[in-house]
């Protein structure tokens, strides 16, 4: 038969993320297998919008994800650790005034 | 029963089996379809007709006021007397056959649901509304396999041609009306079927063009079969599904 | 910055150190970072092992699908089916994080290098069985899954949450299925009672060997893969089934069966090993027609998966 020759694919990788109410963030909640973006997103709402947990829905091919290494954390994220005056508690003020 | 009350009653046993025939059919399916995505995608499907063909059964008992219930309709009745369309029990076949026959049955649903969600009956009005949405999604996913068996591989056309070949004969019979639809018609209560039949070919055929594949011609039609006259598969699908209760009469499950 | 396909060397004691640490501290490992190599092979095996038995499960239970006797019934057996079948998808899904695809993961099911839970290697032979499915298979198995909503990997365990979440309602329906036979007729009763002695033992050989038999435990606890071992979860199941199923006047097919009042425990028989063997061997009374469907479907679905590749590849844009 003409199909056996080939490798078996199921299909490429797909990553979920969605919205569970207006206004809400998009949420990564897995991963489908599709061949595109139109089968993609239908797979997409059979799986995860089951319960109703969606309003919309983002996928995107899971090969375009760039993740960083943990070996980088400490050069990417420590420095942040001391700028203390970005945040309002930084700020103390007389007692009375009101913000 | 009056006139009125039993043509209502059958129009609701129509829709209801339909809806159940058709969802029996697609749970066959469950644990062998082409891929696990599609699986899920199946069952949803047949969940939502099994759904809707709860709400007309549930409602043909209503107005037949013999106090019979979903189940009751659904697993004590023979297959005479059930009101389906002779599409939606045929088989499963494969993957083109499955989405060929829902996707016939879909957009034949899709107009028929649009009307009737505007007619004068409230229940069954409010029933089609809620429908049409999970039909409006059936259309689009059958709609889209359509797509990629029709412009896929030579494997995949030439099994959706074959699907086509094979159930279009069944088509002309999902329109068929008698005496009792034509006093419902009247009422603004059914859906017309002249006023569907268009729309379906139209829809199905500006489908099928956008990937130049050929609607099936000069076919012969299986007509006025209605009147619970049926294929032989009927009667083996029932005495699937129906076999517990008919085994253990009068038991709760 | 390192490319992703870099796992980095897969054998190196400074980094297996901080790794154990890490673990140590409670911390999740995710897909991207660094692992030592055996970490990885355990999880892969257990993991596409996890999602190959929600697959196969569907099996004994669609069984009964066309012939579910009440149209509730049907929805809700078909929707707790496809919940399976989805759990094997979030499971397949976390385990190609580690980076094995899907239809390697299928393969290895299908050469028999892989293995998926014996105990649906058995048959469901009446409508009770699937009551006793839902209560006694998925009962052990949200005993076990629990535990593992806490295991190291961050993909393994948040599958593990979104699945035990939608479990609960599968445990429920199959007690209910349960009640509403005891409370039935008499040969309903009886139903109940035989799917009751089916599955009462292939449900405790859920939990796999006794720990001193289990070679793979060991190491799955120092990778906090698993927190807790066969035995004890097998016993957290036996304490709190026990009571349910005596409730509903379902008797436990076990004339050694005796409530501990010291130790706050059931005492059962032993499990009958040579059976669990032979099934994980292969010998089970439904391992060839497991793997023969599995192995249809994937066949013949083959040019539709094909089929939606030719089309997408024409039409780029969708």
């Amino acid at each position: 038969m003409e199909t056996n020759q080939k490798k078996d694919s199921q299909w490429k990788v797909w990553e979920v993320f969605v919205q569970s109410k207006t206004g809400a963030s998009f949420t990564h909640c897995g991963s489908v297998h599709a061949p595109d973006k139109e089968m993609a997103t239908q797979y997409a709402r059979d799986l995860y919008t089951r319960r109703s947990e969606g309003r919309s829905i983002w996928v995107l091919p899971a090969e375009d994800i760039v993740a960083t290494q943990p070996t980088e954390a400490a050069s990417l994220f420590d420095p942040a650790d001391d700028k203390i005056y970005r945040h309002p508690q930084f700020y103390k003020f007389p007692k009375g005034i009101h913000m | 029963m009056d006139k009125n009350q039993h043509a209502l009653f059958n129009y609701c046993l129509r829709l209801g089996d339909n809806s159940l025939i058709l969802g029996q059919r697609i749970t066959e399916w469950c644990s062998h379809a082409p891929i696990l995505e599609e699986d899920i995608a199946l069952a949803n499907l047949a969940l939502d007709l099994i759904g809707q063909a709860r709400e007309f059964l549930t409602y043909a008992g209503e107005i037949e006021k013999k106090g019979r219930a979903e189940d009751d309709l659904a697993f004590l009745r023979d297959a005479n007397e059930f009101r389906n369309a002779l599409l939606v029990e045929q088989p499963n076949g494969d993957f083109a056959h499955t989405i060929v026959r829902q996707y016939l049955f879909s957009v034949f649903n899709y107009h028929l649901l649009t009307e009737l969600g505007k007619g004068k009956d409230s229940t069954l009005a409010a029933i089609a509304v809620k429908s049409l949405k999970e039909c409006t999604y059936h259309v689009r996913h059958s709609g889209e396999w359509i797509l990629r068996m029709g412009d896929g591989t030579e494997e995949s056309k030439r099994r959706l041609f074959n699907a086509f070949e094979d159930l279009w004969m069944y088509t002309a019979e999902l329109f068929d009306t008698d005496e009792s639809d034509d006093l419902l018609v009247k009422k603004g209560i059914a859906v017309d079927m002249k006023t569907i039949h268009p729309l379906w070919l139209e829809t199905i055929k500006a489908h099928l063009d956008k990937i130049s594949f050929p609607l099936p011609s000069n076919h012969y039609l299986v007509q006025g079969i209605k009147k619970g006259k049926h294929s032989e598969h009927l009667g083996h699908i029932l005495a699937e599904m129906q076999f517990l209760p008919r085994a253990y009469p009068g038991t709760k499950w | 910055m390192e490319t992703l396909e870099k796992k980095s060397v897969a054998e190196d004691p400074i980094l297996e150190e901080a790794f154990m640490t890490r673990l140590l501290n409670g911390e999740k490992i995710e897909p991207k970072e660094w692992m030592p190599e055996n970490y990885r092979k355990q999880l892969t095996r257990m993991m596409s092992q996890h999602a190959h038995s929600e697959v196969i499960g569907m099996q004994p239970e669609a069984n009964w699908i066309t012939r579910a006797p009440s149209l509730l019934r049907k929805v809700i057996l078909l929707a707790k089916i496809q919940d399976e079948g989805g759990h094997g998808l979030y499971l397949y899904g976390s385990t190609e994080t580690l980076g094995t695809d899907r239809s390697e993961l299928i393969e290895q099911l299908h050469e028999g290098k892989a293995k998926y839970s014996s105990v649906f290697n058995y048959p469901t032979l009446n409508w009770a069985d699937i009551g006793a499915i839902g209560w006694l298979v998925d009962g052990a198995a949200i005993v076990n899954q629990t535990m593992l909503a806490k295991t190291s990997y961050g993909p393994y365990s948040r599958a593990m949450l979104r699945i035990c979440k939608e479990e609960g309602f599968h445990n429920r329906q199959g007690y209910d299925l349960m009640i509403a036979m005891m409370r039935g007729t008499k040969e309903q009763q009886e139903m109940a009672q035989d799917a009751m002695n089916r599955w009462w033992w292939p449900a405790l050989m859920m939990f796999g060997p006794h720990d001193k038999n289990s070679s793979n435990t060991i190491e799955l606890m120092k990778y906090r893969i698993k927190l807790e071992s066969n035995d004890d979860l097998r016993q957290q199941f036996i304490d709190r089934t026990i009571p349910q199923a005596e409730i509903i006047g379902l008797t436990i097919p076990d004339p050694n069966l005796k409530f501990n009042k010291e130790t706050g425990h059931y005492e059962t028989s032993d499990i009958n090993w040579d059976e669990f063997f032979n099934v994980i061997r292969g010998k089970g009374p439904c391992n060839k027609q497991r793997m023969h469907n599995h192995i249809q479907a994937h066949e013949e679905g083959k040019w539709v998966r094909e089929a939606a590749e030719a089309y997408a590849s024409k039409h780029k844009q969708l």
